[in-house]
């Protein structure tokens, strides 16, 4: 059994321990694009916000649009990890790793955008709540200060939520790179982060009451972030903004999107790492049933969304609706619903849709959809204000373009890097469930063997 | 207690524009050029719009000069994070530029679209520089702004009386729209004093508010109905 998974292990550990020429390539590559933004974002600051295409009354565009994309993308992972975690189902276990890294990067780049759009972002600090010399507190009643104290709660949790469950697997790494040179400095980094770690007993207790308690708090956490994000626009008076459905529309839009990234990162990975025995067709099945739930889910949403809208009949909300539904976004919001319910619907309601490549494919569609919506949501209803004098249009300028083309970059290469400095499946949860099934046996000291076996 | 508040007739208004100008003018308000304008950065705290009233042949153009509503309950205060804009004790919405991070919030949740951001610095081609009004400062890019009802005015109208060991007269503090109008259309004072010429206004059976159904509070008045 252990020479068995040794084998299987191989392909998690070369990008670890050894150069890996395409992982270098493609982490230059998108280095390169992630580059775009920070150039952009660069000459913007040096040529103030005006270089934009946003304008009145159009005060928000991409900026807000990639906000809101990225923050639901990073409700993949931890959400999703925590979820399968509490209800215990087995096939999680080798997808926690590669969705809760998703998260934390996701989230990251989600919170460059608001210090992006900001027409001063050197300021920013005076949204936090520190005793200082301008003796005020920032204002509690703005959903923006909300925003921030839920995403800084979400960034730290996740990142806890990444860190805790790779102890093991870092302990791992720790024990090859010292039998190889005990002196060099990856072992130092690694003895460092493995932080002590053993196997012993205590220690297994330990580790599994820590990530059983931060799954059931990180579920609350992560679904409070997005209905924060939703309360933005919410908890304005503005026309479509205004609605009591956008907290749950937006956590299950988030969750999703978030579903088809992580099928578009699990697709790449088992391609790119020859990960066909983790990342096999039975959880490409089962995490693309939780997708086409979601697909379904959110079509009930936008549709409920929308009836009441059309039915209420209220001029100023029915000015917005009509150029989405066949005005000048009519386009654009068809094509969402294609994407983001048409396709999804039709091609993972059948065994044969939810295989890899398939789930993939659409994934893509779901991502390109679920980014306009958000666009939708911004800009859909602020070129449209109350009093109709003000008419406005939105154009993106090149660094609108190029910000968002970046983050893209961004990461990829984040991503890239993580797989090379961590295993991007977890080695020891993965090896827990193969011996609970195996064996009746205590798992703690299985595992243990199997750890120091290595 | 103080409330500043304002009567627009708009039976009187001939959409001149020359309200416009001194605002422009009094309030140090940067002229964004032809290319922004169409862009939608054109920024005049006051503007003329007009309403198109009955149908061809027999339309009717109405010319209503809007401006910040400076609103008893206004949408745009709870939703900035820095209380860059926040209501005085006199009923101003009062912006404070220096606090302004630019989030642009206050903005969108504005239902009268009054507010206007600096985009890019200024820009004062000489000799026009000259022309700066000392009593209100320029607004570096990147922060909002809006009609402030010429809160300059309204210190100066005070330190004068407070001088002169009096209270604040009715006729004392004209904004610069008021004082430009050749129509008289806008009327400037306290709506809390029942002396005031603009409470007596503020009664009259053609007064209404923009958008009043939103529940905002404004404290601007438009009279029409009348010939």
């Amino acid at each position: 059994m252990t020479t068995q998974s040794l084998s299987r292990e191989a392909p998690l550990f070369r990008p670890l321990t050894s150069w890996r020429p395409k992982l270098i390539l493609g982490s230059l590559l998108t280095g390169l694009v992630a580059g775009l933004l920070f150039y952009s974002w660069n000459y913007q600051i040096q040529n103030d916000i005006g270089v934009t295409g946003i304008n009145r009354p159009v005060f928000w565009g991409f900026y807000i649009t990639n906000f809101v994309f990225w923050i639901g993308i990073s409700h993949a992972g931890t959400l999703i990890s925590a979820i399968l975690r509490v209800t215990s189902a087995n096939w999680r276990r080798p997808i926690t790793r590669c969705a809760e890294a998703i998260t934390v990067f996701a989230l990251s780049i989600g919170a460059l955008f608001p210090l992006i759009h900001l027409g001063r972002p050197w300021l920013f600090w005076f949204m936090i709540p520190l005793p200082n010399y301008r003796g005020l507190w920032p204002n509690f009643r703005s959903p923006l200060v909300w925003d921030m104290m839920a995403i800084g709660t979400y960034l730290t949790g996740s990142i806890l939520y990444l860190l805790l469950p790779m102890i093991p697997d870092l302990a791992i790494l720790r024990d090859r790179y010292m039998a190889d040179n005990p002196k060099s400095v990856r072992a130092r980094i690694y003895r460092f982060l493995a932080l002590g770690w053993r196997g012993t007993a205590q220690q297994w207790h330990s580790l599994e009451s820590g990530i059983r308690t931060l799954a059931v708090i990180i579920i609350p956490v992560a679904v409070s972030v997005h209905t924060i994000v939703s309360w933005d626009f919410s908890m304005t008076r503005q026309p479509m903004w205004h609605s009591t459905i956008f907290g749950p529309y937006f956590v299950v839009g988030a969750i999703y999107s978030g579903i088809a990234v992580l099928m578009v990162a699990m697709y790449l990975l088992r391609k790119g790492m020859g990960l066909e025995f983790y990342l096999n067709d039975k959880v490409f099945n089962n995490l693309g049933l939780l997708f086409l739930t979601f697909s379904l889910i959110w079509g009930y949403f936008t549709f409920a969304e929308h009836l009441t809208v059309w039915y209420g009949n209220e001029p100023s909300e029915m000015a917005v609706f009509t150029e989405r539904i066949s005005g000048q976004f009519a386009w654009v919001f068809w094509g969402m619903i294609l994407l983001n319910a048409a396709v999804p619907i039709l091609v993972l309601s059948f065994p044969l849709g939810r295989k890899p490549l398939f789930t993939a494919i659409v994934g893509v569609g779901v991502l390109i959809g679920m980014w306009i919506e958000r666009f939708l949501i911004v800009v859909g209803t602020l070129s449209l204000p109350r009093l109709d004098f003000t008419v406005g249009s939105y154009q993106p300028s090149w660094t609108e373009l190029g910000i968002l083309v970046g983050s893209f970059g961004l990461f990829v290469l984040l991503y890239l890097i993580f797989v090379q400095i961590a295993p991007i499946v977890s080695i020891w949860e993965v090896r827990e469930g193969e011996l609970n099934s195996a064996s009746a046996q205590g798992h703690a000291t299985a595992v243990n063997q199997s750890v120091e076996t290595t | 207690m103080t409330r500043w508040g304002m009567v627009i007739d708009t039976d009187r208004c001939t959409g001149c524009g020359a309200c416009v100008v001194a605002c422009h003018s009094e309030n140090n308000i940067q002229t964004v050029g032809e290319e922004q304008a169409k862009n939608g950065r054109a920024m005049h705290w006051l503007r003329i719009e007009r309403q198109y009233e009955g149908e061809f042949p027999d339309l009717r153009v109405r010319f209503v000069p809007v401006l910040c509503q400076q609103c008893g309950s206004a949408p745009c205060e709870p939703v900035c994070p820095v209380y860059a804009t926040y209501r005085t004790t006199e009923g101003l919405n009062a912006m404070v530029y220096s606090r302004c991070i630019g989030t642009r919030y206050c903005a969108n949740n504005c239902p009268y679209t009054v507010r206007f951001f600096n985009w890019y610095e200024g820009e004062w081609p000489k000799p026009l520089d000259r022309q700066l009004n000392p009593d209100v400062s320029v607004r570096p890019a990147g922060v909002m702004e809006k009609c402030t009802f010429c809160i300059q005015r309204i210190h100066k109208g005070k330190d004068q009386a407070k001088d002169e060991d009096r209270q604040v007269r009715d006729s004392d503090i004209e904004t610069a729209c008021s004082q430009s109008c050749p129509a008289r259309a806008i009327t400037f004072g306290d709506l809390e004093d029942s002396e005031s010429q603009v409470a007596q206004m503020a009664k009259s059976a053609r007064a209404s508010h923009l958008l009043e159904h939103l529940g905002t509070d404004p404290s601007v008045i438009y009279l029409k109905g009348g010939e």
